[in-house]
């Protein structure tokens, strides 16, 4: 895989970040229907899919560099969003491994991983690193070993503890995260911190998926996706930050709707890690103007059909209701109504 | 995964320690304590899948250990690892999978054993030694056999071998447990049956008792299991149990675990009584006799119709 990284971006101020044709060609789009309801849509994590976005266990993209210095900034600000519970320690390790050994084998030209016994050498040649450390030894890395590995991946990581039959969130790092915060969910079980979607609970769909995911086997991880929609492409939209954020959402207006409106995607990926027992969350977010997403014509037509029909508890829970009609209305000139493929993959080769 | 026999050692007259190493290039995925791995055994009639619990310590991944007792009646899986197996020759092994896991809350693990019950706890020890965890074990044997545990227990005052009933005072011992104790049990069904009961009438709480069944999997009378969607017969033979009659009649039924431990392979009853071995159904659900865990369960009745 040949990726060309971009060298500054900015992911908050004035939003310097573009997506490239190839970016958009790839962005995993999330609807494979042209309506939207809640399921346990569930699959196995395995490489391949309908984009590029899929060919990695842990997928990097030209905003490698920029996500990593947002994340960077945020955590300057509020260290609140990287905490691991103390028995989570064996766990914080397993993240180590299985991150380093998987960037490595995705992108041998990007990170190199070499091992004697449990002295380890990692090279990260985008952010010029290059560390010794003995695996198992957290004082021979500058940060906690689940912090220091999560400060290089792009993507949110939160650590379920699994016991008494539940899973719990004992651990994460979370700056890139829709309006949710680890500082307020860390311990939570289960159902906790699902508390706030609205029609799941009763569909049983957190049931299912609980009892799915208790025996999720290890070298077997899966995969869903969901999304939401954020006013201008920022990583860290937290409940902890929303004075910088909220506001943006009175700004939309016809004009501006395809510039500033973003489709935000979470290909969220579950991992059994070997030595602890529990299960890595990863939330890697992708983040493409309106304007951008158009520019595949199954993407324009299926997004104004959902968003169009879109279930009103949903379109609430997702912070929609105030500008939902302008992007319905930004998006109808684009569906001629024709009927689309199903399935997510974008139907044509270039833009 | 394909591992290769890298080396058998005789434990004792009915016990042997197998090391499995990787085929390739590519090593063994890490483990955590208590899990256990599937061996694919070849018999000569049928493939035996026994599940069997990781003895080597937690995050190793140049070798698997795993310690078998030849089973008297043996299905045929100990009875092959213990008569046919040699060094070189190769496996294939499922990827580990634990679901007798130890509870990271807990202030202080009490461990209690029976026979070849010891080997998930083998793994605990190598994990609680290195967390500097307080715990207890408490190893139950027949006589003949006391060199050999003794010589897989660790040299230390907090593991200790009984071989006489009178030695270990299960009422005092679970009495005088401090609050944040968990307790784990693994051994015979009669074993687990006995220290589960007293713990639940001395008031231990269902969510501190960890239990890890052995032997569950052994045959029963034979029996008929009918699958209502199909239509489907098959004859359950005395030395294989309901799941494996299923597979081999060419039924894709569910399943993950083979102990009873994760309830994949829990399938609606519709007419007769099953003969539940396995912990995961509730109480209710068992009393109900509306489902079964074909992995471990077998029938009361001559004959049992199934919703699949």
């Amino acid at each position: 895989m040949h990726i060309r990284l971009k060298p500054s971006e900015t992911f908050r101020g004035e939003f310097l970040v573009r997506n490239s044709d190839e970016a958009i060609l790839r962005f995993p789009f999330p609807f494979p229907e042209d309506a939207y309801m809640y399921g346990v849509n569930i699959e196995p994590h395995r490489r391949g899919g309908p984009s590029a976005a899929y060919d990695a266990v842990f997928d990097l993209d030209e905003h490698y560099i920029g996500e990593c210095e947002d994340r960077a900034l945020t955590l300057i600000d509020d260290p609140a969003r990287c905490q691991v519970l103390p028995h989570m320690l064996a766990a914080e390790w397993d993240v180590v491994e299985l991150l380093m050994e998987s960037l490595a084998t995705d992108y041998p030209e990007l990170f190199q991983l070499s091992k004697n016994g449990d002295d380890w050498r990692w090279v990260n040649q985008p952010l010029g690193i290059d560390q010794c450390f003995t695996f198992g030894n957290p004082e021979t890395l500058p940060y906690p070993p689940f912090e220091y590995i999560t400060r290089q991946v792009q993507g949110d990581f939160t650590i379920q503890d699994q016991r008494d039959g539940n899973l719990f969130m004992d651990g994460g790092m979370v700056t890139s995260q829709a309006d949710w915060s680890l500082n307020f969910d860390l311990g939570m079980s289960f159902h906790e911190w699902h508390g706030p979607v609205p029609l799941a609970h009763e569909l049983g769909v957190f049931d299912r998926a609980l009892q799915y995911l208790l025996r999720l086997q290890l070298g077997k991880p899966v995969r869903r996706l969901n999304w939401t929609l954020t006013v201008n492409p920022r990583l860290d939209t937290s409940p902890e930050n929303y004075p910088l954020w909220g506001p943006d959402k009175a700004t939309i207006t016809p004009e501006n709707v395809g510039e500033k409106m973003c489709l935000r995607v979470e290909l969220q990926t579950l991992t059994r890690l070997p030595r602890s027992n529990a299960i890595l969350f990863g939330i890697r977010g992708y983040l493409i103007r309106l304007n951008e997403l158009v520019r595949v014509k199954k993407f324009a037509k299926r997004m104004h059909r959902v968003l169009r029909d879109l279930h009103p508890e949903i379109a609430e829970y997702k912070g929609m209701p105030r500008y939902r009609q302008i992007i319905v209305d930004y998006l109808a000139p684009f569906d001629d109504g024709a009927v689309l493929s199903s399935g997510t993959a974008p139907d044509q080769a270039s833009l | 995964m394909k591992a290769r026999i890298a080396d058998i050692q005789s434990l004792g007259p009915a016990i042997k320690r197998l090391v499995l190493a990787p085929s390739g290039a590519e090593l063994f995925p890490a483990a955590s304590a208590g899990a256990n791995i599937l061996l694919e055994i070849p018999g000569p009639e049928r493939v035996w899948k026994n599940a069997y619990s990781l003895v080597s310590a937690p995050g190793e991944r140049n070798r698997y250990e795993i310690i078998v007792r030849r089973v008297r009646q043996s299905r045929g899986g100990s009875a092959w690892l213990h008569d046919h197996a040699v060094i070189g020759q190769e496996l294939e092994i499922g990827v580990p999978a634990n679901f007798f896991p130890i509870a990271k809350a807990a202030k202080k693990h009490l461990l209690l054993s029976a026979g070849i019950g010891i080997t998930p706890f083998l793994s605990y020890l190598a994990a609680l030694q290195a967390a500097k965890a307080a715990f207890e074990l408490h190893h139950c044997c027949r006589g003949e056999e006391a060199g050999l545990f003794r010589d897989l227990l660790p040299q230390s005052a907090q593991a200790v071998l009984h071989t006489s009933r009178n030695t270990l005072d299960l009422v005092k011992l679970l009495s005088v447990q401090k609050l944040h104790t968990h307790l784990y049990v693994c051994g015979p069904e009669a074993f687990m049956d006995l220290v589960v009961a007293t713990a639940l009438r001395l008031g231990w709480p269902r969510a501190k008792i960890h239990e890890e069944s052995f032997g569950g999997a052994t045959g029963g009378a034979p029996f008929i299991v009918k699958l209502a969607r199909s239509g489907i017969a098959v004859q359950v033979r005395a030395d294989e149990t309901l799941l494996e009659a299923l597979q081999n009649a060419g039924v894709d039924a569910p399943c993950l675990c083979r102990g009873g431990a994760c309830g994949v392979c829990e399938l609606p009853v519709l007419e007769g009584v099953p003969e539940h071995h396995d912990h995961f159904l509730s109480e209710q659900k068992r009393a109900g006799n509306t489902s079964i865990m074909t992995c471990v369960s077998r029938a009361k009745t001559p004959e049992l119709v199934l919703d699949f």
